[in-house]
């Protein structure tokens, strides 16, 4: 085996998303140590596994069989990898290996073969699979149509559980109670996947999942077990997540282990999998009757003997029965690594990735050394001396008009995971972890005024958790709590114990107060209301300063103070996988306050913090973690030992080789600070990891911390609008007007001055729209009306917002005010499509030369008047050669990823040079952005299919979930390879338009002619289609959806008559009826390809009418770089 | 306040959640996150105050006592992080701390375990002291016969159905489980796979001809595991030399495995601090294989008698974990195949060793 090929998972969407950089990067690592070439194919530009650091080539191409066929073609592997880019990379190999593209190159396919994967992959068959081996499954049937689902769904027995084949992280799956719901849920899931599966629906069964590591030698083991606490009908990266389980039994506990055991040997597993099962929690009131004649009594029925030798022996009966009962099924299999396995990974600190990477090569698991402890095997199963809760973090309220509700599909976009010495200190910090201004488990942030508690707890969505602790404050009972969410009294309990933890302080201080007030004095001293028992006690279960101090009405600074005169400091632990058994080499550690040793020493000066970005979320995801891995490494070279401090599980930073000291913890300013005076560091770097840590700064700075890079001063100059606008005037740099307001007059007043349409930002939001460019009087009025609120504390952001304006950004590095390098990108869409949703191209095609110039001229004056230090972006709208700035960020942006790897500039590198005095490298290798001979193109990854009722539209507010980049000799060559990889099609059925404004009709033209080309049907709307067929363009006209005539819209959607949609609107223009919305959801719903941007429309008909599939370049990323004229 | 005291003079406060008395013995800690009811009625833990690893413990409450190892709580204190009293688990008869103080056994929590554990894995297992009520002298478990004070004290015997026949179509065979402590796990094991067993005391002596016996007629020998140094346990040994000469099948498992060692004419030493998990890799010599397993021993083999080889051998340290004689059907294994709590992943060892009968 001398070279193999790894595939990625692609661009991050939900269902998956940052868990297979983990794996990959693990994986390509791994194969490296052996000697062994990696060839990696993964259009995901942000991620780790696509770094030179790692891997030999890489090829930034979608995942699918047709590019990978001809990758094959050229690199000639011996080996490939399949189970470690998720369900597409699964997918794609399944495709190769029937169409015969493996066995024709020789190709082998390391670690479980792909018959397994198929017959796991297969619902039906698989189902059979596992009560051939004697293993449970809920009754059930596969159906390809709606009338089987039908029928199947009467003989299994309403509620039904329908779940779609070879599909991603349940997409399409739903709970049916009743035969119109089920028609709904089918329908659905099979525009996309070729079969459904019904099935019982197991009512509030408990969900647990084993992670299950196997080697070809038929050594097994299961590395973690895991508890869902949300029940059965919830998806398991929809739940909350414990490790390990909490409520069960040994015999339950072990059971389980067999079976998941049982099944990944008869796959013939080699590396991992996951079996998902559901435990019904009262399995007595099921069993009774069958148990009672199998279950002997042992003290009864065995024989007692006087110890009276030569007695005569009367022998009875004793069956081996222990009358343990258990009642459980199968639910899922994945062969291959998995969100699950990553958060076992990093719950365990067992490098399942890496190891399954290995075994994979044939390795034996004895072979393997622990890499964690450096002195035991990876042959073993880690035993845990703490408690990990996972979070997911959803965003569902940033799509507009997506269902809030959660079940067995996933929508969430992220996750942390809190680690700690009781489930009330995990599960707070988890709570925090989230980054939404929980201050802990009995936040009321989004819990409104006047909500029925019982429908919150009966009907899943982000808020349960908070309604909970809720319910449990207004006294309702454990048992109706269970009864109307499912969840295991255990952790209810756990949980009313923060709740009443938090009444004792309530009433005590309000006790306490009512007696000073009596004697005619207030309360001034926190510290009688607060003894160190009693703070040490809150400490233990979770609770933060802010929290505290709320409670007994101080602030979280004085806690803190009073905490420290009290010596009640957080211990360091580390997370050895042994439970301390062994002295372990690892650096893996948390802080927790059930304890009273640090396991550490502190590293002093040698130490570099480096904060990195918490949960992947809309807005800050994978980027931000290259940007913190990138850093790391490079303080290798400063000679200074990095301390990554992050909290989510999907993430390569809080890998085990990564950093010096890793601390899976909050990045809250409270645990930044603890750490920070624990480790007593060099300095700390704020600005690599989003906006997350940069909000950090000022809090940090007042403690008198060492932050490395811009001063803090300095970035709240960049970040407070008015200080930043100021600035903006003084170094004569044009911005658009804007103005704050305190009431609806002052808006419209200012709006009627500059005109509209105006862009709006409220500082307090009551839907989830943060953002809204507004046309009129009318539509400011409703919006404010609607969505904000507008006060003296609460004011408005209204900026003038310019129509047809190209955006343009320039991401640079610069030390002491000195630019260092600086690269400027290009939008495709014009201003108005949030910069994180724009398909970025490098280098700049359409600007000119003087507003180049005159964007470095800007970004020079501005670096050097706030002194910048680091990494640095600013936005900018060019428009008639006018160049405005709208936004400076201090801190690294979402694109320097794909800038470093385009350009070969490492703005990493640059910005850990500027903080320290020397340069570590030398200036002459940094490329000349002007000379490059190839096109790369960063498109979004949109998920809007998972998130039933969003408006898939591009807007102002990001959407987008992931990203890729491709490049090309031209735009259109990247462009469409990038579209390629993000979901999009080639159309080869047929083309529906519906463009609104008679503008647009007429700039489309063009491409509607070239569209004529592909000799593929139009359709579109009626007034559409007449304008085109005066234009000698032929186009069928459709019926709008409302008007309910044939053929409309819908059904020709529906028969899959169309594989490229195009609606564009005008939103000044308001419509009584609004098909629009419509015919977006209904192309998402239906798997079309959709595009909402008019520029990016063209620029797709554009690359589809001049490139052939057949003919693209297949070449690597170094083929390309390596072309740069020097 | 309640507090632990160790031999080395350090002390540890905590809370109290079992009864309010005081104890002494041998403090060991053992890492296995699961089944607590079992471990904690293992007879092997005489004599000992326990640290649990795992911070939650109490979460499934105590499940009947058919369910446990054997007929009463084993250990003589307990200490964990994190005391759970609100058990949701339909099995669960009463709380954890409801059954310490039944059985008038103290429980402490005591918030670092950690700290305890590092101490005992860097100095070595020591003595130590809970106090409750009034002080109390130190007490070393191994200078007492804890086998005899565990042991059955009478005989039973147990089959599976009547009129079972194995599925070999062997004639049912009888074996007889010396007691040392034995948990129960290992009679259901070897009923389940239907043979049938008389499990006798540690002492007694099924080759006295002076007291023909029908207990007398079996095919194999067990020895169970059990408490304490294997050394005390000489009237077991003498018995296993015996069979040894006549060459009985034997099968020993954890001080079993111990004492079948020394009747052999091996040795056995103290591990510093022992092996107490769930996760103990042990690999088949001269195979691939490598098994997880459930361990709870402070003794171990250390020099292997003649006319036997090693039959298993731990990943992690090299100690040996099971004997094999080179031509006989006589072999021992130092982890517990019987698992509860733990893994079963070496059930087979049964198997094995019923075959070859």
């Amino acid at each position: 085996m001398k070279k193999v090929l790894i595939l990625g998972s692609g661009a991050l969407k939900i269902g998956e998303a940052g868990e297979f950089d983990y794996s990959g990067s693990q994986a390509v690592k791994s194969l490296k140590e052996e000697g062994i070439k990696t060839v990696l194919v993964n259009p995901n530009i942000a991620t780790i596994q696509t770094s030179k650091l790692l891997v030999d080539t890489v090829y930034f191409l979608p995942v699918n069989s047709f590019f990978v066929e001809k990758i094959i073609n050229k690199e000639k592997p011996d080996g490939i990898l399949l189970s470690f880019g998720g369900q597409t990379a699964l997918n794609c190999g399944v495709e190769l290996y029937e169409k015969g593209v493996l066995d024709k190159n020789k190709v082998e396919v390391l670690g479980t073969p792909v018959s397994s994967i198929i017959l796991s992959e297969d619902r039906d068959t698989f189902a059979k699979h596992l009560h051939k081996i004697g293993l449970p499954t809920p009754k059930s049937g596969a159906a390809k149509n709606i009338k089987d689902a039908i029928k199947i769904s009467q003989s299994v027995g309403f509620p039904v559980m329908i779940r779609a084949g070879f599909a991603l992280g349940g997409q399409g799956s739903g709970v049916a109670h009743n035969k119109k719901q089920l028609e709904e849920i089918v329908a659905h899931a099979l525009s996309f996947a070729p079969q459904v599966l019904i099935e019982k629906y197991l009512h509030h069964y408990k969900e647990i999942e084993y992670e299950v590591v196997r080697d070809k030698y038929d050594n097994c083991i299961t590395v973690c077990n895991m508890e869902n606490m949300d029940p059965m009908g919830i998806h398991t990266g929809e739940s909350i997540v414990i490790a390990p389980s909490q409520t069960l039994n040994n015999f339950e506990y072990q059971t389980l282990r067999n079976a998941a055991i049982k099944i990944a040997r008869s796959l013939n597993i080699v590396g991992e999998c996951n079996v998902q099962f559901a435990l019904n929690p009262y399995p007595e009131k099921k069993l009774m009757r069958g148990d009672a004649s199998g279950g002997v009594q042992r003290s009864a029925s065995s024989f007692e003997l006087e110890r009276l030798e030569g007695a005569p022996l009367d022998e009875r009966a004793a069956g081996p029965r222990t009358q343990n009962n258990i009642d459980y099924y199968v639910i899922e299999v994945n062969a291959r690594l998995s969100r699950s396995s990553a958060l076992a990974s990093k719950a365990t600190g067992y490098p399942l990735a890496y190891v399954a990477a290995k075994l994979a090569l044939g390795k034996n698991l004895t072979e393997i050394k622990n890499k964690v402890t450096r002195v035991t095997q990876v042959c073993f199963e880690p035993a845990l001396d703490y408690i990990v809760v996972k979070i997911p973090r959803w965003d569902i309220e940033k799509f507009k008009g997506a269902e809030e509700k959660i079940g067995s599909s996933m929508k969430s976009v992220g996750e942390v995971m809190g680690i700690g010495r009781m489930f009330e200190e995990a599960y707070q910090k988890a709570i925090r972890m989230l980054d939404l201004d929980f201050e802990g488990a009995t936040s009321k942030l989004l819990l409104k005024k006047g909500e029925s508690l019982t429908s919150l707890l009966k009907n899943p969505t982000p808020k349960r958790m908070f309604a909970i602790a809720a319910a449990l404050k207004r006294g309702m009972s454990i048992k109706k709590i269970n009864n109307l969410t499912g969840i295991d009294p255990w952790f209810l309990y756990r949980l009313k114990n923060i709740v009443d933890e938090e009444r004792t302080e309530q009433s005590e201080e309000a006790r306490l107060q009512a007696k000073q007030e009596r004697r005619g004095k207030a309360v001034r001293s926190i510290k009688k209301a607060l003894s160190k028992e009693r703070l040490l006690h809150l400490k233990q279960l979770g609770f933060s300063d802010r929290k505290i101090g709320e409670l007994v009405g101080t602030t979280g600074l004085e806690i803190r103070t009073l905490r420290k005169k009290y010596s009640i400091i957080p211990s360091v632990f580390s997370i050895d996988t042994l439970a301390g058994e062994f002295e372990a080499k690892t650096n893996y550690l948390y802080l927790t306050y059930n304890g009273n040793h640090n396991d550490v020493e502190p590293l002093k000066k040698n130490g570099v913090m480096v904060l990195g970005s918490g949960p992947y979320r809309i807005g800050s995801s994978v980027e931000f973690d290259w940007t913190s891995v990138n850093t790391a490494q490079i303080l290798k070279k400063h000679n200074k030992k990095s301390i990554i401090i992050n909290c989510n599980p999907e993430t390569v930073s809080t890998d085990y080789d990564i950093s010096d000291r890793l601390y899976f913890e909050e990045l809250t300013f409270e645990r930044i600070a603890d750490i920070y005076e624990f480790e007593n560091p060099y300095g700390v770097i704020i600005s690599v990891g989003g906006q997350t840590p940069n909000n950090r700064a000022k809090s940090l700075k007042a403690q008198g911390f060492n932050i490395l890079g811009t001063d803090p001063e300095n970035i709240d100059r960049a970040e407070d609008r008015s200080r930043f606008s100021k600035l903006l005037d003084e170094l004569d740099i044009s911005q658009p007007a804007w103005e704050k307001v305190t009431n609806v007059k002052q808006a419209i007043s200012f709006c009627s001055r500059v005109g509209y349409p105006v862009l709006i930002r409220p500082s307090y939001v009551l839907s989830g729209t943060l953002m809204r460019i507004c046309h009129n009087v009318d539509d400011l009025t409703r919006f404010i009306k609607k969505a904000a609120i507008v006060s003296k504390e609460y004011p408005l952001t209204i900026s003038k917002f310019i129509e047809d304006a190209k955006e343009i950004e320039l991401d640079a590095v610069s030390k002491n005010g000195e630019i260092k390098a600086s690269v400027i990108s290009e939008h495709i869409e014009n201003a108005g499509v949030h910069s994180g949703d724009a398909t970025i191209v490098l280098p700049v095609q359409k600007i000119y030369v003087s507003t180049q110039r005159k964007i470095e001229e800007i970004g020079s004056k501005i670096a050097s008047r706030l002194m910048v230090s680091g990494p640095f972006n600013i936005q900018f709208l060019a428009k008639d050669n006018q160049v405005q700035v709208i936004e400076v960020n201090l801190r690294s942006s979402r694109t320097f990823p794909f800038i470093s790897k385009v350009t070969g500039i490492d703005l990493i590198k640059l910005s850990v040079d500027s903080f320290f005095g020397e340069s570590t490298i030398e200036n002459d290798s940094i490329q000349n952005v002007e000379n490059m001979n190839f096109v790369a193109v960063k498109a979004a990854q949109f998920s809007f299919a998972r998130l039933t009722g969003a408006d898939p539209i591009l807007h102002v507010e990001m959407a987008s979930t992931g990203e890729v980049a491709c490049f090309g000799e031209d735009l259109e060559e990247a462009f469409l390879k990038a579209e390629l990889a993000v979901g999009g099609k080639i159309p080869k059925k047929g083309i529906f338009l519906s463009l609104g404004a008679e503008e647009n009709k007429m700039k489309f033209l063009e491409s509607a002619k070239m569209i004529q080309k592909l000799n593929i049907p139009i359709y579109a709307t009626e007034k559409t289609s007449a304008f085109y067929n005066k234009n000698g363009v032929s186009v069928k006209p459709l019926f709008k959806i409302h008007e309910k005539k044939s053929p409309n819209i819908l059904e020709c959607f529906e028969r899959g008559r169309v594989d490229l949609a195009v609606n564009i609107v005008d939103s000044h223009v308001k419509k009584i009826i609004d098909d629009d919305y419509a015919i977006r959801r209904a192309a998402v719903d239906h798997n079309i390809p959709l595009f909402t941007d008019i520029k990016k429309a063209e620029l797709f008909i554009k690359a589809i009418t001049s490139k052939k599939l057949e003919t693209l370049p297949i070449k690597s990323w170094d083929e390309y770089l390596h072309s740069v004229v020097k | 306040m309640a507090k632990i005291i160790l031999e080395d003079g350090s002390i540890f406060e905590g809370q109290s959640f079992g009864a309010s008395i005081s104890t002494a013995g041998e403090v060991v800690f053992s890492t296995g996150m699961v089944g607590y009811p079992e471990a904690l009625t293992d007879p092997s833990y005489l004599g000992q105050i326990l640290i649990l690893t795992y911070p939650l413990i109490g979460n499934y409450g105590v499940p009947e006592k058919k369910l446990w190892e054997s007929d009463s709580l084993k250990i003589s204190g307990l200490i964990v992080s994190n005391y759970i009293d609100t058990p949701s688990h339909f099995q669960s008869k009463r709380t954890l701390g409801e059954w310490l103080k039944d059985e008038k056994i103290p429980g402490l929590e005591i918030k670092d375990t950690r700290f305890l554990t590092q101490k005992i894995r860097a100095k070595g297992t020591m003595l130590g002291k809970i106090i409750l009520d009034k002080d109390v002298a130190f007490y070393n478990p191994d200078k007492d016969n804890l086998v005899e004070k565990v042991s059955t004290k009478k005989v039973y015997v147990h089959t599976s159905g009547v009129g079972y026949v194995h599925t070999s179509g062997k004639k049912q065979k009888t074996v007889l489980l010396i007691d040392c402590g034995a948990k129960k796990n290992i009679e259901r094991c070897l009923v389940k796979r239907g043979a049938r067993v008389i499990t006798v005391p540690w002492d007694y002596d099924p080759f006295n001809l002076q007291h023909p016996s029908p207990l007398n007629n079996f095919d194999a020998i067990i020895i169970s595991n059990g408490p304490g140094d294997p050394k005390m346990a000489e009237k077991t040994i003498n018995t296993i030399s015996k069979a040894l000469n006549k060459k009985i099948p034997i099968l020993g498992v954890c001080l079993g495995h111990q004492l079948l060692t020394l009747a052999a004419g091996g040795d056995t030493k103290k591990l510093k601090f022992g092996h107490r998990s769930q996760n103990q890799p042990c690999i088949l010599k001269n195979s691939n294989r490598c098994y997880i397993t459930t361990q709870n021993h402070g003794f171990t083999v250390h020099k292997i008698p003649k006319g036997f080889k090693t039959w298993f051998e731990n990943a992690n340290d090299g100690s040996n974990e099971g004997i094999i004689h080179e031509s006989l059907p006589i072999m021992s294994v130092q982890f517990h195949p019987e698992s509860t709590p733990g893994p079963n992943d070496t059930e087979w060892v049964f198997d094995y060793f019923l075959q070859k009968l």
